[in-house]
Parts: structure tokens; sequence; C-alpha cells
């Protein structure tokens, strides 16, 4: 009878410990899913047609267009 | 492409409020809801300092681990975002959160409170990219047009540097050496100081 309660008592610990997982926050990207959710890749649409590259381009000339040493000559 | 990342320069800031309404004019969002705001610290004390701030999406989000139906997901960019149909708008997350990035639409004599809305990187959601549904729940989708954030590029005194984190942190740090002073950049240690949790290999979970 003590076994069988010592048994039951760990297994209730070890369920409710279960509880306290956290989730990973790690992106996984599957087949037009982020971690279940649906979703497409930003360059996987009509304009850039898959190209990620030519994505990856428009970004990029956006980003350094914040820096206005560069864009303003003589700076 | 490294993550894409928020910051804000307090020695520029103005308080203009321009990207809150940049924000608020892109993706139409309702009244009550506030997706970038502006706050000023020691307001009418001379030498204050403004900063805006909305969701930074943190590398290690706290939303993330607190929501009970797990309704946000992270990019491959690392835009942190959330599926309205999945939300249940509990307030776990607003209570998590460093920055008070998520927004509750309020309405009625009860306080009904609605699913939660927070700034998208100007990322939309898990609808459609471009359709009528996206813009409707998470506004314009301007990362998939390939461009930045409409705050940080309306931006008139560069004080808010959004997208990828190496370039802007480039713009920053050369911005610094040629002033000489405010080198502390307001919550980037907050989101962006812990590494994204790797995944655990759990025995017999499903790859």
């Amino acid at each position: 009878m003590r076994k069988a309660l010592l048994i039951a008592a760990a297994v209730a610990v070890a369920w409710v410990a279960a509880g306290c997982g956290e989730k990973a926050t790690v992106t996984v990207y599957k087949q037009g899913q982020y971690q279940g959710k649906p979703d497409k890749q930003p360059w996987d649409n009509d304009q850039f047609k898959g190209d990620k590259v030519a994505w990856e381009k428009a970004v990029k000339a956006r980003n350094l267009g914040q820096n206005e040493y560069v864009r303003i000559s003589g700076g | 492409m490294a993550r894409m990342k928020f910051l804000a320069d307090a020695e520029r800031c103005i308080e203009c409020n321009g990207c809150v309404t940049a924000c608020k004019q892109e993706h139409e969002v309702p009244w009550g809801v506030n997706r970038r705001r502006v706050v000023t610290l020691n307001d009418g004390v001379p030498g204050e300092k403004s900063i805006s701030v909305a969701c930074m999406h943190c590398s290690d989000a706290p939303c993330m681990a607190v929501c009970p139906v797990d309704c946000f997901y992270k990019t491959s960019e690392g835009v942190v975002l959330h599926d309205k149909d999945l939300c249940i708008g509990c307030g776990y997350c607003f209570y998590a959160c460093p920055f008070g990035a998520p927004q509750f639409p309020q309405d009625g004599a009860f306080g009904l409170r609605g699913k939660m809305d927070k700034c998208t990187f100007c990322a939309g959601g898990p609808e459609a990219d471009f359709s009528a549904a996206e813009f409707r729940k998470y506004g314009r989708n301007r990362l998939a047009e390939g461009k930045l954030p409409a705050c940080a590029e309306m931006c008139a005194t560069k004080a808010l540097l959004g997208g990828d984190a190496d370039v802007i942190a480039d713009i920053y740090r050369d911005r610094v050496l040629k002033r000489g002073k405010g080198s502390e950049i307001w919550g980037w240690g907050t989101a962006y100081g812990k590494p994204e949790k790797l995944p655990t290999a759990r025995p017999g979970a499903k790859s």
C-alpha cells in the first residue's frame, strides 16, 4: 500500500512538473508554416515571385537609405 | 540577412510623433490602439529625452513564452507575429512584455477586451500576402513589398531605425562616433540581450 502511494505521488509530481516547460522560440519554417501558423516568406508573392535575392536587394537598399551621412553628399 | 530590429536614438528624437502617425495611417489602426507611441522622460525638464516605443520583436520574446494558446510565431527575419484567429485576448502577453506593446481594443459598457493587436514590423500576418483579410487584421505587409516599417522610414530625424540589425547597428555606430556622445541604445539589451532558446531534443518528439 505504502509502495503504491509512493509510486502514485512520484507520478503526480512528474505530471505536475511537466506543465512547467517552456516552448522554444527559435524559428522553424516548414512548408508554409512557422511553428504551426500558416505564413509565407516575404519574397514568396506576386511581386518578387520567390526571388529571395531580389527581395534582399530591395530591403538592403532601404536599410542603407536610413543613413543620412551617405544620402547627403559631403557628409 | 540578419534579424530585423528596431533602434531608438534618444539623442535625435524630437517627440514629433511622426512614427505614431505613420503607423496609424499605414495600417488604419482603430481608435484606442497604439501600436507605436513616443515616451518622454523628464518631460519639461531641460535635457528631456524621448524614445519611440513599440514591439521590439525580441530575440527571446516573453509574450511567446506566456501565451496560453500559443498564438505567436517568429519569422525567419526575426519578426514576432501572432495569429488573431487563435488569440483569446487574455492579456498575459501584455503583462509579460517589457515594452507594453500588446494592445487590446476595448468596447462596450463592460470593457469588452478584443483580440490583441501589436506592431507587426509591417510584415502582415498569417493571412495571404496583400489580401484584404491580412490588411483588416494585421495591416499592410510592407516587408513583402521589399520595404521597411513605415515608422522608421518616415522618421524625419532618423531617430528611429528599423531593419537588418547589422546595417542599423553600423549606421548607429557611425553616428555615435561622429557626434561623440549618446552611445546608449534604449531597450536594446532588454529586447535583444538574450539569445534565442535553442530547441531541445526530446526523445520521441516529431521532427
